[in-house]
């Protein structure tokens, strides 16, 4: 049985917690705003991009199409991109873009496809190094970064591009967390060689195909946006990812916060209760000292 | 568009949107040479030189210095995708 002493060491230290997930359920407010920021402001050029690349691909048929956008016709070699958060105390934010990515590996690998890995983010590389340590051709850790730019996401695209144009990948998988709200973030697979092509996206020319001009070649230009379509696709998930890791933060810290100011109301009703009987011991004591006398 | 005498201009870099409004002409640093757009200028695609982008709307003249990059033009205006984009900044004549 715990002492009053020992009770009132456990309150103040479950109080001592909770104030450190209330602090960091702060912090991941304030930087959620800001990640949020950066994540909508980067989603112009995305859809920009989206859209220059669909009206290229719309106008490009045949055998003249740069093999990024149609693919070459295989797909054994498989390359998946898993791109979780450096740190944890997130809820299941890691975990859930990972257990999506592992079903993706499993079910590529028993459909005798060859599956290998990148990872971006410490902690994916933590939970996936244990069952595919083999098949992880590099991990990128990106938690010396401060602002994420399109040039710390340019060796991980010029890695994967290489990967792709040296015949070691045919087929480029993207596991991110979409972030839908600041309470719903959904582990999402995003393909990105073939690039996934919108069609919609092109400018609506009401039927009539424009003449359009190139300079270079349509093709050249084609072989050049390709590449650089990698670096803004991962850019624009890894900004996702990011505010998506602070919503998920912010309300785990608060679920914790939350947990804890019950725990605490719990344990000072026992402790207060204890206390009591102790004083009423204590009373019936020195009544019955006084009564023998 | 609204104002079928003005162009529509945007100009992005992957962080976020340097400049975006109806404007009367954009000048612009192509590989094969430096372009000049109006209004229903025809449809037109390049990938761009190092160099800078201006934008002119009535006595207003602003500068981007851009590196790496496309401009895109079709019906709908203009789009200046720019990998690295900085302005120089905002002078009128």
């Amino acid at each position: 049985m715990a002492s009053l002493k020992d009770m009132r060491t456990q309150i103040g230290s479950v109080k001592a917690t909770q104030k450190i997930t209330k602090a960091m359920q702060m912090v991941a407010a304030a930087k959620l705003k800001r990640a949020q920021d950066s994540a909508e402001n980067a989603r112009p050029y995305a859809k920009r991009m989206a859209a220059v690349i669909a009206n290229l691909a719309k106008g490009i048929t045949g055998d003249s199409a740069p093999q990024m956008l149609v693919g070459n016709g295989s797909t054994t070699n498989q390359l998946v991109v898993v791109a979780t958060a450096d740190r944890g105390l997130a809820g299941g934010f890691n975990s859930n873009i990972v257990r999506a990515a592992r079903e993706y590996i499993q079910s590529q690998t028993a459909a005798g496809k060859k599956v290998r890995l990148i990872t971006i983010g410490r902690k994916g590389r933590d939970q996936l190094k244990r069952q595919f340590a083999s098949q992880i051709v590099e991990s990128f850790d990106l938690s010396g970064t401060k602002v994420l730019t399109i040039d710390v996401v340019a060796p991980i695209a010029d890695l994967i591009a290489r990967e792709f144009s040296e015949g070691r990948a045919d087929v480029v998988t993207l596991f991110y967390s979409r972030f839908q709200s600041v309470i719903a973030q959904v582990p999402s697979a995003k393909r990105l060689i073939p690039a996934d092509v919108d069609l919609s996206a092109a400018a609506d020319t009401g039927g009539v195909q424009p003449v359009y001009e190139y300079e270079p070649s349509e093709e050249e230009i084609l072989e050049t946006l390709l590449p650089r379509n990698l670096s803004v696709q991962l850019l624009a998930s890894l900004l996702e990812n990011n505010a998506g890791f602070y919503a998920s933060q912010m309300s785990a810290m608060d679920n914790a916060t939350r947990n804890a100011g019950e725990m605490i109301k719990a344990m000072n009703l026992k402790y207060n209760r204890k206390r009591q009987a102790q004083i009423t011991t204590e009373l019936i004591e020195i009544i019955a000292g006084a009564e023998a006398l | 568009m609204a104002d079928t005498d003005k162009l529509h201009v945007s100009l992005v870099t992957p962080e976020r949107e340097l400049f975006a409004g109806e404007v009367d002409q954009v000048v612009a640093p192509g590989v094969e040479g430096e372009f000049g757009v109006l209004a229903h200028h025809a449809p037109f695609m390049t990938t761009l030189a190092e160099g800078d982008v201006v934008i002119l709307d009535g006595t207003t003249k602003r500068v981007f210095q851009v590196r790496g990059g496309f401009a895109d033009v079709n019906e709908d205006g203009m789009t200046i995708l720019a990998e690295h984009a900085n302005e120089y900044g905002e002078t009128v004549q």
